[in-house]
């Protein structure tokens, strides 16, 4: 493993209290890892299962998702659907094969910078200590050297002339 | 038509089912041959491998894929099909979208053969013989096709054209995909043959404001033949699955299982799904949610039943890009 592994972290902060709530850390010149891509979404019941999913499959190595606390939502109950979906991804995801410290959800309001600070350099240590993301199939051996295609193919081979592609 | 357009038919990691669907066109498999000649098709007529390396490149007009990829074997016969067809067929679930074999990418290449080969109890192996690529015996080497780590599906190691969607395809879908065929009035490559609507869309079921107390599996239920499954708290794929199959699940009082794969503005089947399934859920607070959220057995196996191998997590070419 990479010994400066340097974590990406894809963050959809709700704008009303969340994205506030960094913008307070930031303000306040609280110190945090960078290592938080941030992405402004109006609401945290916006951010469909598919995101998270699509982060991941562009190499990301975390996802975090942060609303307003229940009953603080600017759209009265926008968050209510992310806290029935956060379970759901979780099982989810721990079936697809993704460690379950990659994937987090917190409510923060516009007035816990601190709050927001803890989280990131939390999930940032976390994941150091995992390592990054990989893909199924990078386990796998996929250069050809392992010659072991099965007597038909050697077959095929002859006849093709050494051009297994065709 | 002048000529026959000729037509190689071949499986890869499937069940055979894709072909049987074909033979089920009943009658019309005359029409099919008296249009087509079959050059290859393993299941049904006597071919080996040396009958498809003698063809020529582009020598097969359309070549039916059907089954997933899961072996070196598998990805040689599907490139060696794709450089000599002129339209390569994604034929049947397990081709398009991984299908049932792909919910083995769950575990591991080592936890599916420990559980084959040695923990299954019906397994009586003392020796622990698990099959390897290459093995020495008396009479010299032998050799078997590698197992991959994952199942691909067809579209993620070769290039292709259609897709013909269903577990099996139908025989309603299989003669409309035919007809277009044969008649050269192809649509835009890379289209599915199918509806453009989703199952819920065209489904005749009472629906009313819909809430999950809890999810019930279909045995645990007398399902009430007129209403909605998921406001009975089983979980039914059609919102996001492909209409084109003719409601047959449902008609037999049964969920629909997502076999003919994300409808058409849908990119990841079983996101989606997750995703309709917990904006239905009746709860308000996260302790609630977790506890309903655990009443359900296997959400990736349900949600993903026919297109695990095509879940965003999962979806990128063999190789690299």
């Amino acid at each position: 493993m990479e010994k400066n592994f340097e974590p990406v972290i894809v963050g959809f902060l709700c704008n009303w209290c969340s994205y506030a709530g960094a913008d307070l850390a930031g303000v306040s010149r609280m110190q945090y890892p960078p290592n938080l891509r941030v992405i402004r979404v109006m609401c945290s019941g916006r951010v469909e299962p598919s995101f998270i999913l699509k982060a991941f499959q562009e190499g990301a190595d975390g996802v975090l998702i942060s609303g307003c606390h229940i009953g603080d939502c600017h759209y009265v109950d926008g968050n209510i659907k992310t806290l029935r979906r956060t379970p759901l991804i979780k099982t989810l995801l721990s079936q697809l094969g993704v460690e379950e410290e990659r994937f987090k959800q917190t409510w923060i309001s516009a007035a816990e910078g601190e709050k927001f600070a803890q989280v990131v350099k939390a999930m940032v240590e976390e994941i150091k200590r995992i390592g990054p993301f990989k893909k199924q199939a990078e386990e796998e051996s996929d250069d050809f050297d392992d010659k072991a295609y099965g007597l038909m193919i050697e077959a095929a081979v002859t006849i093709e002339g050494g051009n297994i592609d065709g | 038509m002048a000529e026959k357009i000729k037509i190689a038919i071949y499986w890869a990691a499937g069940c055979g089912g894709c072909d049987v669907a074909i033979l089920d066109t009943n009658e019309k498999i005359l029409d099919i041959a008296e249009a087509a000649d079959i050059v290859l098709w393993p299941i049904a007529m006597d071919y080996k491998y040396e009958d498809l390396y003698a063809l020529e490149q582009g020598s097969i007009d359309v070549c039916l894929f059907n089954g997933a990829v899961r072996t070196s074997e598998q990805e040689e016969m599907a490139k060696a099909l794709r450089s000599r067809s002129k339209i390569m067929v994604a034929f049947g679930a397990c081709a398009a979208w991984g299908g049932i074999p792909a919910l083995a990418n769950l575990f591991e290449r080592e936890e599916i053969f420990k559980s084959s080969y040695l923990d299954t109890q019906t397994t009586i192996n003392p020796e622990k013989v698990i099959p390897l690529t290459k093995c020495k015996v008396p009479e010299g080497e032998l050799t078997l096709p590698r197992f991959y780590n994952r199942v691909w599906t067809l579209n993620q190691v070769i290039d292709v054209d259609y897709y013909v969607p269903g577990c099996p395809p139908t025989p309603e879908t299989i003669w409309t995909a035919i007809e277009a065929i044969v008649s050269g009035n192809l649509p835009p490559k890379g289209s599915v043959i199918g509806s453009l609507k989703s199952l819920c869309d065209t489904c005749p079921r009472e629906k009313t404001e819909k809430k999950i107390t809890e999810f019930k599996r279909p045995y645990e239920v007398m399902i009430d033949p007129n209403k909605c499954l998921l406001e009975q708290g089983i979980i039914c794929c059609g919102p996001v699955t492909r209409d084109g199959c003719g409601h047959r699940c449902i008609n037999a009082n049964m969920p629909c299982r997502g076999c003919y794969g994300p409808s058409e503005k849908v990119a990841d089947q079983g996101a989606k799904l997750l995703s309709a399934i917990a904006s239905i859920m009746d709860v308000k607070d996260e302790k609630g949610a977790q506890e309903l959220a655990a009443t359900w057995e296997d959400p990736a196996g349900t949600v993903y039943r026919f297109s695990l191998a095509k879940s965003l997590v999962f979806d990128y070419k063999k190789g690299g890009e």
